[in-house]
């Protein structure tokens, strides 16, 4: 029931913003110069080499590319952000920084245990996104999901007592790391699979369109669906991509490239590396965008956001970012160049936006140094809680396996299996 | 196909009117007897004396769910319709596709949240024509075509579940949701304990499986042995008109996420069903014929199979007890149970592969919990270990056939 649309209207001018000074070209390219696909030495001169070439063949007329809106909007003298604004985004990605590093800590003081994946350096991107939203937008993320959590309002007590497997975590210690679900917050999870949520945030975005077409229910729900440079190698993606641009599903597909996949890195797992390439490939949008500049990735996400509340339909974006640490806490995170870290390093977000309001007198030193002191009390506490909280006891161990528990049957005696008190410890048989 | 079908449905399709007809299953629970509750006397037919454990007719009374026995002179003679008919207002006539049409047209009439997705199911009515019609009377979203991305439209289903959708997802053949088998297991099956209970999957996953009629190997399978380890899903199989409509609607209205399995060669199965609303239990078993001798568990096709068998054994003298499990997940071991306790044996007779098929779970349940009552190891009949052939004298060896469950019981009643 695809409803017609041309092609043509799709890769021309999407305005960012109604002026028309600030009028931008989809999908945007890449300055020739950027050293967005950096990665080993041996592996950029050899490869960026033949990209260029490429580029230079099929390059259209240059256009503007997302820095230069900023710089723009800077040298007009209005900012991007307001003081209020820029203080909760400061604020949340401190909370991402500072929880991440105390999860690190604690790892391996023995408090949690298992795969615990670590979103040092990326913050821009989770911020960038998830503050837009509205409390009934839903998230989709992947085993990397402590942030996203956290940025759409998930406690950190939840968050942490989870990870610490207790039952005050936000899934009853039943998920982990890798399993952060809020039904209150509309964060869908957590994924361990990688793609395996994004055919979920594909039906929290069809469920948002039904509400709107079928029940006729003022609904404007959008859903984000945050995934790697890994992730678009696999088939779900693609399926995903298709049937969210051919039923126009109210979804951003967030591409948080981080160049590696564990160890796989991103140029020697794909064909076409540019990935924001392939959502006009199947007639979505395709925006890439420095992930490290959380005022970037944020300007980039109003227009996503934007267009999916309208009914447009989904966009790609692919968010140019790194993480510091490695893969995971058991990944020693050998296999990366340090030329290469430490550039990233040097673009840490938080940083930036730490220069940004100072440097634009949206704040000073002293209110952030306050926000960081807030934090750190704040993931403190998260961790005094989460160590007070009693472990799960026996009787929960079968208690969510279903949501109707007459799916356990009728036993021998002709009762429900459910109808027995203790059967919830796995007393009984299945 | 249709020719053997009414040959083996006409025949299995009468012998059932007594129990299928009869508004054993009317009400949703609390009753959760499989037959019927309109005789007010009852007899408990056969109970052993000496062997009569926990299973006194005290205990019969005392319970809320009263196994109901009827006795042999009523089961033996298929016409019995004189007294099915009294309780049974009216009727009507219908295909066994059909029945699920009608059991999901209601569903979606009762609910607007029930929608359907899948391969075809729209504009082309769904392969099977479960889904006929309804394209044009809920529009396009609520019965929606798919691309062919299993995995993914699984998932978008599960996604919509989990969002407030009560989802049916249709694989074209069931062999064809081995694709979304990352979607079935880890989401449908897990979501609900790894979010701590927070988000409730509700979806039905149908679709025709089974040995067809020379459909080759890969369209051939019986997925109910590979779904059936993982955690937190409901299986059931309808065999019936009735029981195809009454799961059908009982699965809709579960919060837990239900597969139901139909069989490619069940569709044109013609039977009378109730003008009124009814639906099945999803996790009881269901009496298909009461017996002495023998308990003879199977499901979907192989029940007409079965039936077939047991005109054949009637003749010579033995007195098996069918019992259709329908629910392959979790397993009615109340039904199965008293059964067991009454005849002491026990045939499953399967269309699954011999390897880690249902049967085998249920040859191990049965062993575990009512070896004291057998007086003979359980026998399962099962389709051979081999791929589908295509050839048809290969594939009619591939499932288990009538003649080899009469010998079977034979041997299992020496």
């Amino acid at each position: 029931m695809a409803t017609a649309f041309a092609p043509t209207k799709l890769t021309a001018t999407l305005p960012l913003h109604g002026s028309q000074e600030n009028r931008l070209v989809l999908p945007i390219r890449l300055a020739p110069h950027s050293s967005f696909l950096g990665s080993t030495r041996s592996l950029t001169a050899h490869s960026s080499r033949r990209l260029n070439h490429a580029h230079a063949t099929r390059r259209s007329p240059p256009v503007v590319g997302v820095q230069e809106v900023v710089k723009e909007k800077k040298s007009i003298n209005s900012l991007l952000i307001t003081k209020e604004e820029g203080l909760v985004l400061y604020e949340d990605m401190i909370l991402g920084r500072s929880f991440e590093d105390m999860c690190a800590q604690m790892y391996y003081r023995g408090k949690m245990f298992g795969f615990v994946h670590l979103y040092n350096g990326q913050e821009a991107v989770s911020t960038g996104f998830i503050k837009l939203l509205t409390k009934s937008d839903s998230v989709v993320s992947t085993y990397r999901d402590h942030v996203h959590a956290l940025s759409k309002g998930v406690s950190a007590r939840a968050v942490m007592s989870e990870l610490f497997g207790k039952v005050t975590g936000c899934c009853r210690g039943q998920g982990g790391s890798m399993h952060m679900f809020s039904k209150e917050h509309n964060m869908l999870g957590g994924f361990a699979f990688i793609g395996e949520g994004i055919p979920v945030a594909t039906g929290a975005a069809f469920s948002s369109k039904y509400r709107r077409d079928v029940l006729k229910q003022d609904c404007e729900d959008v859903t984000v669906a945050f995934f790697g440079d890994g992730t678009c190698n696999n088939g779900q993606f693609y399926e995903c991509l298709n049937m969210a641009a051919l039923w126009k599903l109210p979804i951003i597909f967030v591409v948080e490239n981080n160049l590696w996949a564990i160890g796989m890195s991103h140029l020697r797992a794909t064909s076409d590396p540019e990935i924001w390439k392939k959502g006009p490939a199947f007639g979505m949008p395709g925006v890439h965008v420095d992930g490290m500049d959380v005022l970037k990735v944020r300007e980039v996400a109003k227009e996503a956001v934007a267009r999916a509340r309208r009914g447009e339909g989904p966009t790609l974006v692919e968010c140019e970012t790194y993480r510091f640490r490695g893969h995971s806490l058991a990944d020693p995170d050998e296999l990366r160049d340090a030329a290469e870290k430490a550039k990233y390093a040097a673009r840490d977000p938080i940083a930036a936006l730490k220069k940004y309001l100072i440097e634009n007198n949206l704040a000073k030193e002293a209110e952030l140094k306050s926000i960081e002191k807030k934090i750190d009390e704040l993931v403190e506490e998260a961790v005094e809680f989460a160590d007070a909280s009693p472990q799960p006891g026996r009787s929960q161990l079968l208690e969510n396996v279903f949501a109707d528990p007459k799916g356990f049957g009728i036993g021998p005696d002709g009762r429900y299996r459910c109808e027995d008190p203790k059967f919830t410890e796995g007393t009984a048989q299945v | 196909m249709s020719a053997i079908l009414q040959g083996a449905g006409a025949g299995a399709a009468a012998a059932l009117t007594p129990f299928n007809s009869i508004d054993s299953n009317k009400f949703v629970a609390p009753s959760r007897s499989s037959l019927s509750v309109r005789s007010k006397s009852y007899i408990v037919a056969g109970s052993d004396d000496g062997t009569n454990k926990s299973f006194g007719s005290s205990s019969l009374i005392a319970r809320r769910s009263q196994p109901l026995m009827i006795p042999n002179a009523v089961t033996a003679t298929k016409a019995d319709t004189a007294a099915s008919s009294t309780s049974l207002k009216s009727g009507h006539e219908l295909l066994l596709y059909e029945a699920l049409q009608e059991g999901l047209e209601e569903e979606m009439d009762r609910d607007p949240h029930v929608c359907v997705m899948g391969e075809d199911v729209g504009h082309y009515g769904g392969s099977y024509k479960v889904t006929k019609g309804l394209a044009d009377k809920f529009g396009d979203l609520r019965v929606l075509d798919t691309p062919i991305c299993e995995n993914a439209f699984t998932g978008m289903g599960i996604g919509a579940a989990m969002t407030g959708l009560r989802p049916i997802i249709e694989g074209m053949n069931m062999g064809f949701l081995l694709l979304a088998f990352n979607q079935i297991s880890n989401n449908c099956g897990m979501l609900h304990y790894t979010s701590g209970g927070q988000f409730t999957i509700p979806v039905v996953i149908r679709g025709p499986g089974g040995v067809g009629r020379q459909l080759g190997a890969e369209h051939s399978q019986r997925l109910e042995s590979y779904f059936q380890s993982i955690p937190g899903i409901q299986m059931v199989a309808c065999s019936t008109p009735y029981n195809a409509k009454g799961l059908m609607k009982a699965a809709i209205r579960s919060e837990n996420p239900v597969i139901l399995f139909e069989h490619v060669l069940l569709y044109n199965l013609k039977e009378s069903i109730p003008d009124e609303e009814y639906i099945c239990n999803l996790e009881e078993a269901e009496m298909v014929r009461p017996g002495e001798h023998i308990t003879i568990l199977t499901y979907s096709r192989m029940r007409y199979h079965v039936m077939q068998a047991a005109k054949t054994l009637v003749n010579k003298g033995y007195d098996p007890e069918v019992i259709d499990i329908r629910s392959l997940k979790p397993f009615d071991l109340h039904t199965i149970g008293n059964s067991v306790k009454k005849t002491h044996r026990v045939l499953i007779v399967e269309e699954c592969m011999r390897t880690g098929g249902i049967g085998a779970s249920l040859t191990a349940a049965i062993n575990e919990n009512f070896h004291d009552y057998l007086d003979a190891p359980v026998m399962c009949l099962s389709s051979q270990d081999v791929p589908t052939p295509y050839a048809g004298t290969l594939e009619e060896w591939t499932v288990v056939q009538p003649a080899q469950i009469v010998t079977a019981v034979e041997q299992l009643c020496q």
